[in-house]
């Protein structure tokens, strides 16, 4: 049956192609957040340049401008654009078309994006908002840049909705059935957006009326405690929608299956019950939370490991079946017989790889005593950009080279894969020198977020910079890629040949033998709610009542 | 929802490892009191130099060989600074921000610690060889955070 069904949806797809409406909109997020891209992408440049010592910013641009406006753009920004317009393209192949609503919700969702970056950014640049994208008080920015946070966040939580009560019609009109996989990840990945984003949300809400002047002084432990619920899981969010590609697309366009439709759909639920609560590993160092709470966090934080576990058996089980179709023989002779040269599959593919490095890098750096010697380091900073700039915005990018043209209604052609897998080697390149310095220099103890410096030429400062070097050098083939991936963007969209490109959604074994809780998300929103008050509601409780008197602002830049 | 075999295994064993890690992140930090700066005690962030503790920052010897180092920092400088102590001195940081959100760090070693408004941080260390460290503060604290930092002789 559950063949059948596939069959007839890609009879129905087959049809009447995508809808051309759905198609604007998620146009329209893509060619923003590639644009994003490009800006934070410069930023980021212009700042290497600068802690190697090999470029100096104009004092009415400084590096802590920069680096904030880096941080917003590419955490949050171009992710968000790229996340919504994906996953609305992807509910509007699965199910069958957006409904009327969620369609009115995407635009208002992306008016809203559009306006609070437009607020943050602009308080950014006044030089009134140079507090980085963790803005922890009490250091105070305009009242105008937590508005445009929270217009942003309320972009998030329309662009939520949408999805949900897209999902909620359509199991209205199937009774009984199982939300196809696609659509299955889409509100996983947007319920523990929608839930983390609440934290965050309350903490921005006690900034306005202190940045107003309205209230004197702010609790910082607090507002630090409920930055991290929220931040933590925002960037495993970014993992969630690159997993939801690699389990539903890749296989299908290397020819194969997906892998077990019930484990699949068990790996969605525990990304989204077991996120939250690890909040903690970034505070590791922090005061106020008792060494008990602070392992408890430890727990929580490296079970998100077992989902991953399961993944990447996942994925070496799909791509071993291919290997041997096509030929592959002997224990590991299949590996060779992986189209390689196909970038739709090589992207992804590099973006799985580089999980493992980055995942056990972030195991280490979760344990107590490996995190002090390294909390705050660019061993930090190096690790995020090899697990969101190459496991998540590599997987982002192997999806361009197929969203991008089944919208548009063209097609990638051998020329277009080729500067694909230059990109893509230049920006895998790229990644590897620039956070593989920051990893070493920052075992040796240099510091993230901080303008070049040698401390007053310090022997052990001076003895950083050969690793900052490599840093500029990785940044400046970043650029390169990132130049080259925009302008596929575009060519994509507007001038590539005319013709059909099918958006790939795998066969698996079907909803046969999936359970049927699997279907209650009552069940997992109420899981998710006992794990996160189980994680919170002790710390917090005595940071509130326990806690020092509160901080007054500070304008300390 | 069944796992074939070989996941099984996969996963088994994977979670060991965790486990493992687990074991020795609690061990270390429990049992041999190795565990991360949690400072909890509190004080008035506003009133930090009326502080019995805080009033004269300084470097203070309280038993032989053992040294507290009484410290606060601001924007953007560690008081006191330029911290000399001899070899082999078992030395305690008690630190304190007057302003906003700073980090301890002394490069090239464990010692790192974020120091928050309103609580009292505590960590400790022998410096068993001579040398010169360098201190700096790794938390962002405003335009001149590259400057904050100092150094600790060990002599
Ligand atoms: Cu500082």
């Amino acid at each position: 049956m559950a063949l059948a069904e596939t069959k007839l949806g890609e009879k129905v797809n087959k049809a009447l192609g995508v809808n051309p409406q759905d198609a604007k909109l998620t146009k329209t997020y893509l060619s923003l957040a590639f644009i994003v891209l490009l800006i934070g992408g410069t930023l980021g440049l212009l700042q290497g340049l600068n802690r190697a010592g090999l470029f100096n910013l104009p004092s009415w641009f400084g590096y802590y401008q920069t680096l904030t406006a880096h941080g917003i753009l590419m955490i949050l920004v171009f992710t968000t654009l790229f996340m919504i317009g994906y996953f609305y393209a992807a509910i509007s192949h699965v199910l069958g078309g957006l409904i009327p609503i969620t369609r009115k919700l995407g635009w208002i969702a992306f008016g809203s994006a559009v306006f609070g970056t437009v607020l943050v950014a602009a308080t950014i640049i006044a030089g009134d908002a140079s507090v980085m994208f963790t803005f922890y008080p009490p250091m105070q920015a305009s009242p105008w840049f937590y508005i445009g946070l929270v217009f942003l966040v309320v972009g998030i939580w329309l662009a939520a909705f949408g999805v949900f009560i897209n999902a909620w019609n359509w199991k209205k009109k199937h009774k009984g059935e199982h939300l196809p996989l696609l659509a299955y990840f889409a509100v996983g990945a947007f319920l523990l957006l929608f839930s983390a984003s609440i934290l965050v949300t309350v903490e921005v809400l006690t900034l306005i009326p202190w940045a107003f002047g309205w209230t004197e002084t702010v609790n910082v432990m607090v507002s630090r405690t409920l930055f991290w619920g929220f931040g933590h899981t925002l960037v495993n969010v970014w993992y969630f929608t690159a997993v939801s590609a690699w389990y539903v697309a890749v296989p299908k366009l290397i020819g194969g299956k997906g892998f077990s439709d019930s484990l699949t759909r068990l790996v969605v639920i525990l990304l989204v019950i077991l996120n939250i609560p690890g909040g903690f590993h970034h505070q590791i160092i922090d005061p106020a939370i008792t060494e008990g709470w602070k392992f408890a966090h430890v727990f929580m934080s490296l079970s998100i490991a077992f989902p991953s576990l399961m993944t990447a058996f996942a994925m070496f089980a799909v791509f071993e079946k291919v290997g041997r179709k096509n030929g592959g023989k002997g224990l590991l002779g299949w590996f060779k017989k992986l189209p390689w040269g196909d970038v739709r599959f090589l992207a992804p593919f590099i973006a799985m790889a580089a999980f493992i490095p980055g995942g056990a890098g972030g195991i280490a750096q979760t344990n107590h005593h490996l995190n002090q010697v390294v909390h705050n380091s660019l061993w930090v900073t190096g690790h995020f950009h090899f697990t969101l700039g190459l496991t998540v915005a590599l997987t982002f990018f192997g999806i361009v080279y197929w969203l991008v043209p089944h919208l548009s209604g063209r097609v990638l052609t051998p020329k277009m894969n080729k500067i694909g897998i230059i990109q893509t080697v230049m920006w895998t390149v790229g990644m590897i020198f620039m956070a593989g310095a920051m990893h070493w220099v920052g075992l040796l103890g240099s510091p993230r977020r901080t303008s070049y410096s040698t401390y007053g030429d310090n022997a052990t400062a001076l003895g950083w910079e050969p690793y900052l070097f490599f840093l500029a050098i990785g940044g400046t083939l970043l650029m390169i890629a990132v130049i080259l991936m925009v302008y596929i963007v575009f060519h994509l969209m507007f001038k590539a040949p005319k013709g059909n490109t099918e958006f790939p959604v795998a066969e698996t074994d079907g909803t046969k033998n999936t359970p049927k809780w699997t279907q209650n998300w009552g069940i997992v929103v109420a899981m998710l709610i006992i794990i996160l008050a189980m994680g919170y509601v002790m710390p917090l409780t005595e940071m509130i009542f326990n806690g020092p008197p509160g901080s007054p602002g500070f304008r300390t830049w | 929802m069944k796992f074939n075999r070989a996941e099984e295994i996969w996963l088994i064993v994977g979670v060991g490892i965790l486990v493992l890690s687990m074991v020795i992140t609690g061990y270390q930090g429990f049992a041999k009191s190795m565990g991360p700066p949690s400072g909890m005690e509190t004080l008035d962030p506003e009133k930090v130099d009326e502080h019995e503790l805080f009033s004269e920052p300084g470097v203070y010897q309280v038993g032989e060989n053992k040294y507290e180092v009484v410290m606060t920092l601001s924007a953007f400088q560690f008081t006191p600074n330029n911290i000399e102590i001899p070899v082999g001195a078992e030395v305690e940081f008690i630190m304190t921000s007057k302003d906003v959100i700073h980090g301890f760090q002394v490069a090239g070693t464990n010692l790192n610690a974020m120091v928050t408004p309103g609580y009292i941080q505590r960590i400790s260390k022998t410096f068993d060889e001579a040398g010169e460290f360098l201190v700096l503060c790794n938390e962002y604290c405003g335009i001149g955070h590259q400057i904050m930092g100092t150094t600790i002789t060990v002599k």
